[in-house]
C-alpha cells in the first residue's frame, strides 16, 4: 500500500509545475495545458483523500464525485478556452500572452 | 371697453415697441428703421400736444407689476400726468423728433449699422419718458437705468473704435456709482415715508429727524450726481462725446443729463420744499456751484468743439443743481427748458459744422465758416446767444431767475454765478471767433458747404425756440412746472451783474482773441492750460487712485486668490495628488498577464493563509 503522503507530494509536484508553467511560460496554449495540469493534481489529491479517509476498502464517494465534476468542468473550461485561443490567433496572429498588450498603449 | 384714457401708456410703449421692430427685424433696412423711429416720435409728440392743450385728458390706470403682501412694497407701474411732467415731455418728444429728423442727414453715409443707431434712440425715448411719467421712484430708478443703458448704446455706437467704447464703458460705470447711492436713497425713502408714490409723500417729512432726512436727500441727490454729470462724477460727460453729435445733442445736452435736475424738483415738488433740510441744500448748491465753475474753467482751454459744449453742458447743469440747492425749482426747471432747446441747438449746429468740415473736430482747424455756410452759423450764433445769456434771448430769462434766487438766499452763490456767466461768454465767443471768423485753416474748413435740408430745418426749429422760449407768453405755458410764472425784464443787482459779466466776457474773448486773424491759442503753452487741457487732472487721479490703485490691488487680491488658492491648491494640487497616487499605483497595471498572475496569485495565498490560520 503507497502511503497517502506519497500521491500528496505527488500532487504538490504537478501542482508547483503547473503553476510555474502559468507564471513563466509565454504560449497560450502552454499555460492552458498547465492550468489543466494544476487541475489534475487536485484530482490527484481528492482521490487519494477519498481512499485514505475510506474504512474497509470503501473509499468515501464524496472526494472522487468531486473529481469528476472537476473533470467535467475541465472539459468545458477547455472548449472554452481554445475557442477563444483560436479568436485570438485569428485577431493577432500570436498565441504569446505578450501580444495582448493594445490596451497598455 | 373705453381703453381711451389709458392712452398715455402709448408714451412707452410707441418708442419701445419701434425699437424692439428696429432692432430685430430691420437690421438690413435702415431706412425703414430711421422711418419708424421718426413716426414714433413725432407720434409721441402728437400726444404730448393733445394733452398739453386739453383735447386729451383723463388718467390712465395704474398696474401692478410685482405684488407684496405688504401693501406699500406693491411696485406699481403708473403715468403722473401733472403740467410739470406733460411739459417736460414737450421737451423730450420735441427735441428727440428735432433729433431723428437730423440722424438722417448726420447719419447719410456712415457705414455703421444705423438700424442699430435708430433702435438705440428708441429705447433712449422709452426710458427718458419713464422718468418724467414715472408716478413713483422704483419706475423712476427703472427709467434711470434704462437711460444709462440705451446712453451706453448710443456713445458705443461707433464700437469698433476704442475710444468710443472705453467712453460707454467709463459712462456705464461711473453712472452705476451715482446710481448706487440712488438706491440706498430710495430704499430710505420707503423706510422713512412709507411709499414710494409720488403723490403720497407730501407732509410726511415733517416728523423725521432732520438728520435722517438730509442723509436721504442726499442719498438721492447722488443719483442727480452720476445721472446729471456733477462733481465728483462729472467725468463721463466730455468723454461721451465720442458718440455720434445729434445723440449728444439729445442725451448728453438736453434730455438725459437734465434727468437729475428733473428728479429733485420732482422730489421737491412732492416731499415739500421742507423736507429739504438747510445741510442738504448746502451740499447740493455748493456741488453745483463746484461744477459750474470747474467746467467753465475747464472749457476755456478745450480745442474740440464738442468737448467745449460738453463741459458747456456741464456748467450749467451745476447752475441747475444750484438752484435745485436753493430751493429754487422753478428756476432750476426754467433753466432746463430753456437749455434743452438752446443746447440741442448748439450740438446739432456743431453736428452740422463737423459734417461739413469733412468730421473735423477740432476749432483751430475750421475758420472762416461764417462765409461758407451762413445760415448754420447764424443758427449756432443764437444759440450762443442764448447761453451767454444775451437780453431778449431765452437763456437771459432763465439765467436771471437763477441768479435772483441766489442773491435772495445765500450770495455767495449769486457772485459764483455772475462769475461762471462771465466764463461761459469768454468760452463761447472764443468758439465763434475761432471756428467762424478769419480766413480758413485748413482744407476740410476750405471746402464746406451749407448743412442740407435734414439738418437746416431743425437748426431753424430750435433757433427760434432759443430765441422765444424765455418770453411769458410762451414759458408760462411750456416750461416744467406746476404753475410757472415768468418775469420780465427786471432792474436790479442781478441784471447789472449779469450785464456786466457778459460785458467783461465779451471784452476778455476780443482782446484774446482779436477776430479771427489768430492761427494758434494766445493762452496755451503756459502750465495753467496745460493743467485746464488735461481737466485739472481729475480723470489722471481717477486713474491713479481708483483704477490703477484700488481697483488694480483689489484685482491683484483677486487674482493671488484665483491662481494660488483655487487654482493653485483646490484644482491643480488634488490633481497632482491624484497624478502621483497614479504613478505609484501603476506599475500593477504593467500588461503582463503573468505579472497579474503572479499578483493574483500572492493575493489568493494570502487570503488562505488568513482564512486557515485566522490571522
Amino acid at each position: 500500500m503507497i502511503p497517502l503522503a506519497h500521491y500528496l507530494i505527488l500532487s504538490g509536484i504537478l501542482f508547483s509545475i503547473g503553476l510555474a508553467g502559468v507564471l513563466i511560460r509565454k504560449n497560450i496554449i502552454v499555460v492552458f495545458m498547465c492550468l489543466e495540469m494544476m487541475l489534475t493534481a487536485a484530482n490527484v489529491a481528492l482521490v487519494a483523500f477519498s481512499r485514505a479517509q475510506g474504512t474497509a476498502g470503501v473509499p468515501v464517494y464524496d472526494a472522487q464525485v468531486l473529481s469528476l465534476f472537476i473533470t467535467g468542468i475541465a472539459a468545458a473550461e477547455v472548449a472554452i478556452g481554445l475557442a477563444l485561443i483560436v479568436a485570438m490567433f485569428r485577431a493577432r496572429r500570436s498565441v504569446e500572452s505578450t501580444a495582448l498588450n493594445t490596451l497598455k498603449d | 371697453m373705453n381703453m381711451i384714457h389709458n392712452l398715455p401708456w402709448l408714451f412707452l410703449l410707441l418708442p419701445l415697441v419701434v425699437a424692439a421692430i428696429d432692432w430685430v427685424c430691420l437690421n438690413k433696412h435702415p431706412r425703414l428703421a430711421a422711418t419708424l423711429s421718426l413716426l414714433s416720435a413725432a407720434g409721441t409728440l402728437g400726444l404730448c400736444i393733445a394733452y398739453l392743450t386739453g383735447l386729451q385728458t383723463g388718467t390712465p390706470d395704474t398696474y401692478t407689476w410685482m405684488p407684496s403682501s405688504l401693501e406699500q412694497l406693491n411696485l406699481h407701474l403708473g403715468l403722473l400726468m401733472d403740467p410739470m411732467a406733460m411739459r417736460m415731455m414737450l421737451v423730450v418728444t420735441g427735441i428727440g423728433l428735432l433729433v431723428h429728423f437730423f440722424s438722417i442727414g448726420y447719419m447719410k453715409g456712415d457705414s455703421s449699422n444705423l438700424s442699430r443707431y435708430y433702435a438705440g434712440l428708441s429705447i433712449f425715448m422709452f426710458s427718458m419718458s419713464t422718468i418724467v411719467l414715472a408716478s413713483n421712484l422704483a419706475m423712476t430708478f427703472i427709467g434711470w437705468e434704462m437711460v444709462g443703458f440705451s446712453s451706453y448704446l448710443l456713445i458705443g455706437h461707433w464700437f469698433d473704435k476704442d475710444s468710443a467704447a472705453d467712453a460707454a464703458k467709463k459712462a456705464f460705470i461711473t453712472n452705476r456709482v451715482g446710481d448706487f447711492g440712488f438706491l440706498l436713497g430710495i430704499l430710505l425713502t420707503l423706510g422713512l415715508f412709507g411709499t414710494m408714490n409720488f403723490a403720497d409723500m407730501s407732509g410726511k417729512a415733517a416728523g423725521i429727524a432732520p438728520a435722517v432726512l438730509t442723509v436721504t436727500i442726499i442719498c438721492l441727490f447722488c443719483g442727480a450726481v452720476g445721472k446729471s454729470a456733477q462733481f465728483p462724477l462729472h467725468v463721463w460727460l466730455p468723454d461721451a462725446m465720442e458718440g455720434p453729435t445729434p445723440v449728444s445733442a439729445l442725451i448728453h445736452a438736453a434730455t438725459m443729463v437734465a434727468a437729475g435736475v428733473y428728479m429733485l424738483v420732482r422730489l421737491q415738488v412732492s416731499m415739500g420744499a421742507e423736507a429739504f433740510t438747510e445741510t442738504a441744500c448746502c451740499i447740493i448748491a455748493s456741488v453745483g456751484a463746484i461744477t459750474a465753475v470747474l467746467a467753465a474753467i475747464m472749457a476755456v482751454q478745450q480745442d474740440d468743439i464738442k468737448r467745449i459744449l460738453a463741459y458747456s453742458t456741464l456748467s450749467q447743469l451745476g447752475y441747475m443743481v444750484m438752484a435745485v440747492g436753493l430751493l429754487a425749482g422753478e428756476a432750476a426747471m426754467f433753466h432746463l427748458y430753456t437749455h434743452a432747446w438752446f443746447k440741442a441747438l448748439l450740438f446739432l449746429g456743431a453736428g452740422a459744422i463737423i459734417v461739413c468740415c469733412h468730421h473735423e473736430q477740432d476749432i483751430w482747424k475750421m475758420g472762416g465758416l461764417s462765409k461758407r455756410m451762413p445760415l448754420t452759423v447764424l443758427c449756432f450764433m443764437m444759440g450762443t446767444c442764448a447761453l451767454i445769456a444775451i437780453p431778449g434771448f431765452s437763456g437771459f430769462f432763465s439765467k436771471e431767475a437763477i441768479l435772483e434766487a441766489a442773491l435772495a438766499k445765500y450770495p455767495v452763490f449769486f457772485w459764483v454765478g455772475a462769475g461762471v456767466a462771465a466764463l461761459t461768454t469768454f468760452y463761447m465767443l472764443r468758439l465763434c471767433i475761432v471756428a467762424f471768423m478769419g480766413p480758413a485753416r485748413e482744407h476740410g474748413a476750405e471746402h464746406a458747404k451749407e448743412a442740407g435740408f435734414t439738418m437746416a430745418l431743425p437748426l431753424l426749429v430750435l433757433a427760434v425756440m432759443a430765441i422765444i422760449s424765455g418770453y411769458g407768453f410762451i414759458a408760462n405755458d411750456l416750461v416744467p412746472a406746476n404753475g410757472f410764472h415768468a418775469h420780465g425784464f427786471e432792474l436790479g443787482l442781478p441784471f447789472y451783474a449779469s450785464m456786466g459779466s457778459l460785458v467783461v466776457g465779451i471784452l476778455l474773448a476780443v482782446a484774446i482773441y482779436g477776430l479771427g486773424g489768430r492761427t494758434k491759442d494766445p493762452l496755451a503753452g503756459n502750465c495753467i492750460s496745460k493743467a485746464l487741457r488735461n481737466r485739472l487732472y481729475i480723470d489722471a487721479l481717477y486713474d491713479k487712485v481708483l483704477i490703477g490703485g484700488l481697483q488694480q490691488g483689489f484685482a491683484h487680491l483677486m487674482q493671488f486668490l484665483d491662481s494660488y488658492i483655487i487654482r493653485g491648491i483646490l484644482c491643480q494640487g488634488i490633481m497632482w495628488l491624484t497624478v502621483r497616487i497614479g504613478y505609484l499605483c501603476s506599475w500593477i497595471q504593467c500588461g503582463s498577464l503573468r505579472a497579474y498572475t503572479l499578483i493574483t496569485g500572492i493575493g489568493l495565498v494570502i487570503l488562505v493563509l488568513l482564512l486557515a490560520f485566522q490571522f
